[in-house]
């Protein structure tokens, strides 16, 4: 055989009964983790700006300290053993999941570059063939303006990239990943 | 001789052109309006794109990989085994790690609320896997062939039997979600999902073959389906 990668299928309407039902992560760090603590709602909607009900969102991040639990991780830095780095749940009919976590430490980017606090999304839905990759970095951080990754973002589309605290609950963020339209959000290709 | 900078980091391959279904894809109607219409941004692999969740120490329960097994009786159907083996793009096993299954029972009917086929439910059968794979990359699953069932795409649309899969590589972009069909499956050149992969190799990479090895005598018929993930670029030592 040769060892191209096996394409991407949808997740199709039905996910739920092999990813979410019973295996949904919705606790990336546990009350114990170190570090600030936060929730963090993301919204998914489609084209007509309509919520999706039948999306997923996974969500990976280092933690306080900036440290991923990864051997690949080069870094002299702890890992928490009360965080996990990974969450995962499906959109409810408002087209929206909501994850409890700390704030990532920054991690080292290209060169000597740092990256601002960053969590790493995926999302799938019936719809969509391969899951797109965005992040969501946190308004008003001052790191933002170095991050690298965001350099390569076009300054106008930025803000798509941003969640924004909630006014009415300390610690809560709101990220929403608008699929297409006007405010599109910023898709890698990673 | 090169001093090895332990601060670099392996960038994961891309896949070659054509080998990856697109992101937009209209004969696929419900990804009208949810593909993006700019450009995807290129961004050159991080620390946070070569790490990801793993799953060594994951809670495997004993049926979880043996879907005939999880209900006081046997659900209907035709038995199958269904093993491969997980490899990355450098021909490397991956092992230990999670892939998790999904799919309709045998009159191709999710166990789903919002599945509104009128097929029948099979009280013996929820549909839903997981398992790790081996020190060699392999996994096995025991279940029934699912059937195939009528949906809304376009006029007398059916999708083809298959069997959706969800594997965790090394990294966070290695990750794979995909479907397995089954071989000479006519509903295959009809289906939008199918034939948005642009390649034919790549369609057939899809595709299972049926194995007479693993098929068990007067017991269950056996398919092959081996998942290639992304894997490293080459390091300058390993040629």
């Amino acid at each position: 055989m040769d060892f191209v990668p096996t394409p991407s299928q949808t997740v199709g309407p039905f996910f739920r009964i092999g990813l979410t039902e019973k295996c949904s992560v919705a606790q990336i760090a546990q009350p114990e983790a170190k570090g600030e603590r936060i929730r963090l709602t993301c919204c998914v909607l489609d084209g007509e700006g309509l919520p999706i009900f039948d999306s997923m969102v996974e969500i990976w991040q280092a933690n306080a300290e900036g440290k991923y639990n990864h051997p690949e991780d080069w870094q002299q830095k702890a890992v928490d053993p009360a965080f996990l780095g990974f969450g995962r749940m499906g959109t409810d009919d408002d087209g929206c999941c909501e994850f409890e976590t700390i704030k990532p430490g920054r991690v080292p980017g290209p060169g000597d570059t740092v990256q601002a606090p960053h969590l790493n999304l995926a999302v799938y839905a019936r719809g969509m063939l391969r899951q797109l990759y965005t992040r969501v970095y946190f308004a008003g951080d001052a790191a933002n303006g170095a991050d690298p990754v965001l350099a390569l973002v076009p300054a106008e589309r930025r803000e798509t990239l941003l969640a924004q605290p909630d006014p009415s609950r300390l610690g809560s963020w709101r990220f929403v990943i608008q699929l297409q339209g006007k405010q599109e959000t910023v898709f890698f290709d990673v | 001789m090169e001093v090895v900078n332990e601060r670099s980091i392996t960038p994961y391959r891309r896949c070659p052109p054509g080998s990856q279904p697109p992101v937009s894809h209209p004969a696929y109607q419900s990804n009208i309006l949810r593909s993006p219409k700019r450009p995807l941004i290129l961004l050159p692999h991080t620390l946070s794109e070569v790490t990801g969740p793993l799953y060594g120490q994951a809670s495997i329960r004993e049926a979880d990989n043996d879907l005939t097994r999880q209900h006081p009786g046997e659900p209907l159907g035709e038995r199958i085994i269904v093993t491969g083996r997980l490899l990355d793009s450098n021909g490397r096993p991956v092992p230990s790690a999670l892939i998790e299954i999904w799919q309709a029972n045998a009159s191709g009917r999710y166990a789903h609320a919002r599945d509104q086929h009128p097929a029948p439910l099979d009280p013996n059968f929820t549909g839903c896997g997981r398992t790790m794979t081996d020190e060699n990359g392999a996994y096995r699953f025991v279940t029934i062939k699912p059937g195939a069932y009528p949906w809304f795409n376009h006029y007398n649309a059916w999708r083809p039997a298959h069997i959706h899969l969800s594997i965790f590589g090394r990294a966070f972009v290695t990750r794979l979600v995909t479907q397995m069909y089954f071989p000479g499956d006519p509903l295959c050149a009809l289906d939008p999902v199918f034939q948005a992969v642009p390649d034919e190799k790549g369609r057939l990479r899809l595709v299972s073959r049926f194995d007479l090895e693993t098929t068990q005598p007067n017991w269950a018929l056996g398919y092959k389906f081996d998942i290639v993930l992304r894997g490293p670029e080459a390091t300058p030592f390993e040629g």
